[in-house]
């Protein structure tokens, strides 16, 4: 199993932060939880989602990243029942979800408006959907208590959500989204409207209770960041099309597209040609290095001659004011043309001889350097070549 | 430190203190002098006189006088109009075709008011143009023309005697039925903006929100979009209900003998009996009766903004 976890292991490494003992999606045995099937949906000319096929397994915490207009809304409210799909269908446990009203289907979504009823409590909100099943008075009023005190809103039962601050609405939506206990809880941009430090603790309890709960997760955000970190797997959307499906950490080190590459973290893309290939390397001719560049740990075969693009990750790259020792692969001299200080990290822009800045990140591992980088130092960059990512799309 | 106002000077000062008292003027002047007076006339009595009734108070002629004259008012008039059967049956007759009118206007409002607000935006602004489209021409002018087309050799009912759907010319001109007609007609717009303007703000994601916890459409209708939409209900139905009651012009013209309504008793104890005196009373049982509702709907809605805070 642990050789499945990741599809792209190669020998003892791995990337990105591992999910031990869950990989469904790398188990042929699986059986999808829920498929999109050739899905296309089309208002009037306009194509919004492109004949899509889609997989996402039972407990997998599974985003939508993309931006605005990629389609990634409309594929979640398919899945909701507010849109119907033009062509294909979707299947949710097996069973097809074509002409199934909202109201019946087993999902509950999270609005990125929230949408609570204005003219309801909190504790009204929370059972609205249970009354709907005619639950017994007494089972609908556990239930609620239960859902106040997962989301830590007891005291707040009583209130108008127009007496609530942003953070304890998003809460109240949450937890009426998941009073019913539904097979998936959909969650339209849930921490959109939520302030940055709000977001990032909000973002590791909707983790930890996706977990405890043991529910689907399907979560629709253009934020990468938010999807990074919360996601099992992560769909890169782009124009009504899925461009890669995989987990963060391969979505980051082995993007399948320069798309990928540059929407999701920073990256150097060099434009180059295939002088040399061999068993997962190769050499690259590159325009603005002096020399070829060698890369290891390449994903698909090349042959000589073919146009390719160099990802080059920025904290991947090493910034140094002497020249490397003689033998040291893929170095590029340079000068800093532009330092930009975060704290935690310094991004420092290095302009090369060919007139091509390139983007070099350091973490500001110690508090004290004893000779800092200033602006118009000479340096030198070079980088291993299993820092380099050759994308052929 | 804050800023200090500029200072207006003493114009600018007593300016300052006039705005706010420019309602309070209008409703004394406009309403409760008015009002005071008509109350007067319906203490007096009836007198082939000019004025119509006595006492009148002429301050020309002393205090004694005026008290000769305050002491010779009684609330006798009141007591005719619960003496006389007419007046009750008038006002519950009254009560009762506006009552109906503004449940017809509320059946008929809501679709067109909801209709208008889903409508794509650059719609509405021509939409919500031919709901007030009509009062471009006089209300009196468009309730005749509805004698044009309600009478038995009227438009409606040659049409549908032409389509072959009736053999003989329709009764309904001089019938409560055109009453109804011609008030559902003359009110709508009434009853169409104030729901517009409240359906218009609604956000009907609470609508999907609704249907995806389990809830069909029609019970989403009224657990979500009827509560919410209250506020421009109440409204709609008192700007349509209080007019209504008191409504002269459309029994007088659409209306048959047996149409009773308060107006046309105020209207006829007025100019045909020359008693000034009772119709005063009648128009001030009226208003109070009316003044009823208006106080219970301020009522629910400062609840609401209690129960909001």
């Amino acid at each position: 199993m642990s050789m499945a976890v990741d599809g792209r292991r190669r020998g003892s490494l791995a990337i990105g932060a591992v999910r031990r003992d869950f990989a469904p999606w790398a188990d042929p045995a699986a059986t999808p939880f829920i498929r999109f099937e050739r899905v296309t949906k089309r208002y009037g000319d306009v194509v919004a989602v492109a004949d899509l096929s889609l997989d996402i397994f039972e407990r997998e915490f599974f985003c939508l990243l993309g931006p605005s207009g990629c389609g990634k809304t409309t594929l979640m409210r398919m899945l909701a029942g507010f849109e119907a799909a033009s062509e294909g269908r979707i299947v949710l446990a097996g069973q097809d979800l074509s002409g199934v009203p909202p109201y019946r289907r087993p999902v509950n979504m999270m609005f990125q408006s929230y949408a609570l009823f204005p003219h309801m409590s909190v504790e009204r909100n929370i059972a609205f959907g249970l009354e709907q099943d005619r639950l017994p008075k007494a089972e609908i009023a556990e239930r609620v208590v239960e859902m106040l005190r997962l989301v830590q809103l007891e005291p707040f039962a009583r209130r108008r959500p127009a007496q609530l601050s942003g953070g304890q609405r998003q809460r109240v939506a949450l937890a009426r989204a998941l009073a019913k206990r539904p097979k998936v809880l959909l969650l339209d941009e849930p921490l959109g409207a939520l302030d940055k430090k709000l977001r990032e603790e909000t973002q590791f309890e909707l983790m930890d209770l996706q977990v405890k709960l043991g529910m689907t997760f399907l979560v629709v955000t253009h934020d990468q960041e938010e999807a990074m970190t919360m996601a099992d797997r992560i769909a890169v959307m782009d124009h009504g099309r899925i461009v890669q499906v995989a987990t963060p950490g391969e979505i980051y080190e082995q993007p399948a597209s320069r798309y990928v590459a540059e929407f999701i973290g920073d990256v150097n893309i060099l434009e180059g040609k295939v002088s040399e290939a061999g068993e997962g390397r190769c050499t690259l001719a590159v325009a603005d290095a002096p020399a070829p560049v060698s890369i290891a740990g390449v994903a698909e075969p090349l042959e000589p001659g073919r146009e390719v693009a160099l990802a080059l990750r920025p904290e991947k790259l090493v910034l140094t004011h002497e020249a490397p020792p003689a033998g040291t692969p893929n170095v590029f001299a340079g000068t800093v043309w532009d330092i930009g200080y975060l704290g935690d990290w310094t991004i420092y822009l290095v302009r090369l001889a060919s007139g091509r800045t390139l983007r070099v990140s350091r973490a500001n591992a110690t508090r004290f350097v004893e000779r800092p980088l200033s602006w118009d130092d000479e340096v030198f960059v070079h980088f291993a070549p299993e820092a380099g990512v050759v994308l052929t799309r | 430190m804050a800023p200090r106002p500029p200072d207006r000077g003493a114009f600018g000062r007593a300016l300052g203190a006039l705005v706010p008292a420019v309602p309070f003027l209008w409703l004394t002047f406009f309403f409760l002098i008015p009002f005071v007076i008509v109350f007067k006339i319906a203490l007096s009595e009836p007198a082939t006189a000019q004025p119509p009734y006595r006492p009148v108070f002429d301050l020309s002629l002393g205090l004694e006088a005026l008290s000769e004259a305050f002491s010779q008012l009684s609330f006798y008039n009141f007591s005719l109009l619960l003496e006389d059967s007419l007046y009750f049956s008038s006002f519950i007759s009254s009560l009762r075709i506006a009552a109906v009118s503004t449940a017809l206007l509320l059946a008929i409002g809501f679709p067109i008011a909801y209709a208008m607000a889903k409508a794509p935006e650059r719609w509405r602004p021509t939409l919500l143009m031919l709901v007030i489209l009509p009062f471009w021409t006089s209300f009196l002018i468009r309730v005749y023309a509805w004698i044009g087309i309600l009478k038995p050799e009227g438009l409606l009912s040659a049409l549908l005697i032409n389509l072959g759907l009736i053999g003989e010319p329709l009764q309904i001109m001089n019938t409560d039925r055109a009453v109804f007609i011609g008030i559902v007609y003359s009110y709508l717009p009434f009853m169409v903006l104030p729901l517009y303007a409240t359906l218009e703000k609604f956000d009907y994601t609470l609508l999907e929100a609704a249907e995806d916890l389990g809830c069909p459409p029609l019970r989403a209708f009224w657990r979500i979009t009827v509560p919410l939409a209250m506020p421009g209900i109440l409204a709609g139905c008192l700007l349509c209900f209080i007019p209504v009651v008191g409504e002269f012009v459309i029994p007088d013209l659409l209306g048959g003998s047996e149409t009773l309504m308060i107006g046309r008793t105020l209207w006829s104890e007025f100019f045909s009996n020359r008693d000034w005196p009772l119709a005063s009373a009648v128009a001030v049982v009226l208003l109070v009766l009316l003044v009823g509702p208006i106080v219970a709907y301020r009522d629910i809605e400062a609840r609401r903004w209690e129960k909001a805070k």
